[in-house]
């Protein structure tokens, strides 16, 4: 099996350590997984603020880039959703037959990561160890796009030395929403500053969601606040091992 | 006393304000929260939730499929039953209709079931321009009447009220129209209820006309259908001697067992109820019994618009149960003034714009008033998939702007971002630059942030002092991942490759 690392545009320049630990996990589980370094973005920035015709060239970079690969992996749930619900529509957009074909077969190949951990590898147990107090943010995109359920959770439940608390109201969105953070950041804000609270009355030491993008958003209010609460993305927590921590 | 959407700011101003409002801010928390929770245990009782909103769907697909073949059939239906049709093509000609009624029988007055489509067309104002008052009946709608305030729901329009400000309002206003509030009134929900039942009982005996709307009518049989909670509506429906209804043309549907989905969805998707507590039918005229002349106005105002755009078009299968509006957490934030229309939240969001095209930077503003959480697609009973709409409308804002001889910032913003973003060596360079400063900043500057990484505190010009107000941003890494695959990544085969 071809395996490709969809590192997303916002991973590879903002939080390259997310990446780096997605290979070393997979690698750790066996999988020999490429980076095609001709990949740059999903084109959702584009998308979600109305510009179609920009995201066109995005998108036909996306395709050219994961064209042959078995399965392409995603360390974000907003991105692997954009790329499964919204390139059709891109394609469409374009009147484009042959990026339409290239879109339908990229498309169905693309796994968010916790979906690729149950689904494709069949593991729960990641062999992780994470000592720290986390809750987890289920994210709208990973929830409500693409359906990851309980995948995410089934996976921390499994870290040794990790203590899970639940985050109340944890479906509710975190207020990050693209550009929406910065056309409408009052609102956003708003939202987040509710999360953020939701999040320091768990007591936990880590926040830890499967969108940096998310992540972002309510880490930089949990900073802003010196709440001592710090952000981790759920690859960092499964890469992490007992060789990290001593 | 009537107040007005007009002049509304596009959302985001408008927003700010209300979240300043800790009143409203506060009123809002506590009913989304009560009646979200509500709905989710009865429709978690239905075994087969998903089949019902699928057959909910479909009733309307198909109606809205064969819209002008059920709306002439329900016309002929009405006609044979005893009805005067009138097809009003605006808010103006809908009103106007309403207002000949009136003025045919001689009436200053008329009493009102809650309806949208006439907080739509802003019937009671357009009525109150020719001398004819119009009495609100449900409770709600009569809350907001008598504080000279706006709905901000669609099914609880004063749900930004407490029970303190009702019981302030019934005090200061009941009295100049009518029947006072008790002096010894209290803040209890009965006691404010009583005061609204004595107050609004003359108004019922009294008037010669009603206005209604309707939930759905059925083109096969000519029946309109109106589900309520109070009573109210059936005393407008049955008392008067003349009964003027307006009903959206989207509301058809075919058959009466159409109606079957529908009336299983709406009342546990917007009251979390099992079951309404009326229901009332009319089919025309009945000698001798209710109204003896009954008009029925079939509205467009935008519909056919809306109609005519291939993803927008689902927006007309919304039954306006509101189930959206409390499940949104931009709306439960803002509330529903904001949107600056009688149809608020996610469904405005897209409502307003299908009905009135784009241009206006307030309508224009209205598809952003969304992170795109979904939750809305979530709990709507005739799946309506919200997101897609909004994101389809958004494409629709920004090609009205293509032709601009300056383009937005945004505008320069997104072509440079594609730009960059379709090319994986121009995204490298930037990357090497972002790297460049990332060094600068790790050295020399920067709060630490939890965890260690180097912080930006706030930052000047448009998108960065949004985004820094109240957030602190992780500088960029000296590394990006690329780069960092170049170097080691690809020549690994396992163990840490950090």
């Amino acid at each position: 099996m071809r395996v490709a690392l969809m590192v997303t545009c916002i991973n590879d320049a903002m939080f390259p350590e997310t990446g780096r630990a997605t290979v070393r996990l997979l690698r750790r589980l066996g999988v020999d997984v490429d980076f095609p370094t001709a990949q740059t973005c999903c084109a959702q920035p584009m998308v979600n603020t109305g510009y179609l015709d920009e995201a066109v060239p995005v998108v036909r970079t996306f395709v050219s880039a994961f064209e042959g690969y078995d399965a392409v992996v995603a360390p974000s749930g907003s991105c692997a959703g954009s790329v499964r619900h919204q390139h059709a529509l891109v394609a469409r957009r374009a009147a484009d037959r042959a990026l339409a074909d290239g879109v339908a077969r990229t498309a169905a190949r693309v796994h968010e990561l916790s979906e690729f951990l149950v689904d494709v590898l069949g593991v729960v147990d990641v062999g992780a160890y994470f000592p720290h107090r986390v809750t987890y943010h289920p994210t709208c995109h990973s929830l409500r796009m693409l359906g990851v359920a309980d995948r995410p959770r089934r996976l921390l439940e499994a870290v040794r030395g990790l203590r899970l608390v639940d985050l109340p109201d944890a479906q509710e969105c975190c207020g990050f929403g693209g550009t929406f953070a910065v056309k409408n950041a009052e609102v956003s804000v708003a939202m987040g500053a509710d999360k953020a609270r939701h999040v320091r009355d768990t007591g936990a030491e880590v926040l830890v969601a499967g969108d940096n993008s998310c992540l972002l958003h309510v880490g930089g209010l949990l900073s802003r606040q010196r709440s001592g609460v710090r952000v981790a993305h759920l690859a960092e927590v499964l890469a992490a091992t007992e060789a990290d921590a001593a | 006393m009537s107040a007005t959407f007009l002049g509304t700011p596009p959302f985001p101003r408008a927003a700010a304000q209300a979240l300043a409002d800790t009143q409203l801010r506060h009123n809002l928390a506590h009913a989304t929260t009560t009646i979200r929770a509500k709905r989710a245990a009865v429709v978690a009782e239905v075994d087969r939730w998903e089949e019902l909103r699928l057959a909910g769907a479909a009733v309307k697909e198909a109606a809205l499929l064969d819209l002008d073949t059920h709306l002439l059939r329900l016309e002929e239906q009405l006609q044979a039953r005893g009805a005067v049709v009138h097809w009003a093509r605006d808010a103006a000609e809908a009103c106007a209709v309403v207002a000949d009624v009136a003025r045919a029988h001689g009436a200053d007055e008329v009493v009102k079931v809650k309806s949208m489509a006439t907080q739509e067309i802003g019937l009671n104002e357009a009525l109150a321009a020719e001398g004819i008052a119009a009495w609100e009946t449900d409770l709600a709608e009569l809350i907001v009447q008598l504080g000279g305030d706006l709905p901000s729901h669609i099914l609880v329009p004063a749900i930004h009220r407490n029970r303190a400000e009702v019981r302030e309002i019934f005090r200061r206003s009941m009295a100049e129209v009518g029947r006072p509030a008790p002096d010894d009134l209290t803040d209890e929900p009965a006691a404010l209820a009583a005061a609204a039942r004595e107050h609004l009982r003359e108004k019922f005996l009294r008037a010669t006309v009603a206005v209604s709307g309707a939930n759905f009518v059925v083109a096969e049989t000519g029946t309109l259908v109106v589900v309520e909670s109070e009573g109210n509506g059936r005393m407008c429906l049955t008392l008067p001697e003349v009964l003027v209804s307006v009903v959206g043309i989207e509301k058809v549907v075919p058959t009466f067992a159409d109606l079957d989905p529908l009336l299983r969805l709406l009342p546990r998707s917007s009251t979390g109820e099992r079951m309404n507590p009326y229901t009332s039918t009319w089919t025309g005229v009945t000698p001798g019994d209710g109204p003896q002349e009954v008009h029925v106005v079939l509205l467009d105002n935008g519909r056919t618009r809306a109609l005519a755009d291939q993803v927008g078009r689902q927006a007309l299968r919304c039954i306006r149960c509101s189930a959206c509006l409390n499940v949104c957490p931009v709306y439960s934030r803002t509330g529903g003034h904001a949107y600056g229309s009688a149809y608020p939240g996610p469904i405005g969001a897209i409502l307003n714009p299908l009905m009135r095209g784009t241009g206006d930077p307030q309508t224009d503003s209205l598809p952003y008033a969304s992170s795109l959480c979904g939750a809305c697609f979530e709990v709507c009973p005739v799946r309506i998939d919200i997101p897609e709409v909004l994101v389809h409308l958004r494409s629709r804002v920004v090609d009205a702007h293509r032709g601009d001889a300056v383009p937005s910032a945004e505008a320069l913003a997104l072509r440079g971002a594609a730009a960059v973003l379709s090319d994986a060596r121009r995204l490298g360079a930037l990357e090497r630059l972002s790297g460049r400063a990332g060094r600068l900043l790790e050295r020399y500057g920067g709060r630490r942030l939890p965890g260690g990484r180097r912080g930006l505190g706030r930052l000047p010009g448009p998108g960065a002092a949004a985004w820094t107000g109240a957030r602190d941003l992780p500088s960029p890494p000296p590394e990006s991942f690329r780069a960092w695959w170049r170097r080691t990544g690809r020549h690994e085969t396992s163990g840490s490759g950090t």
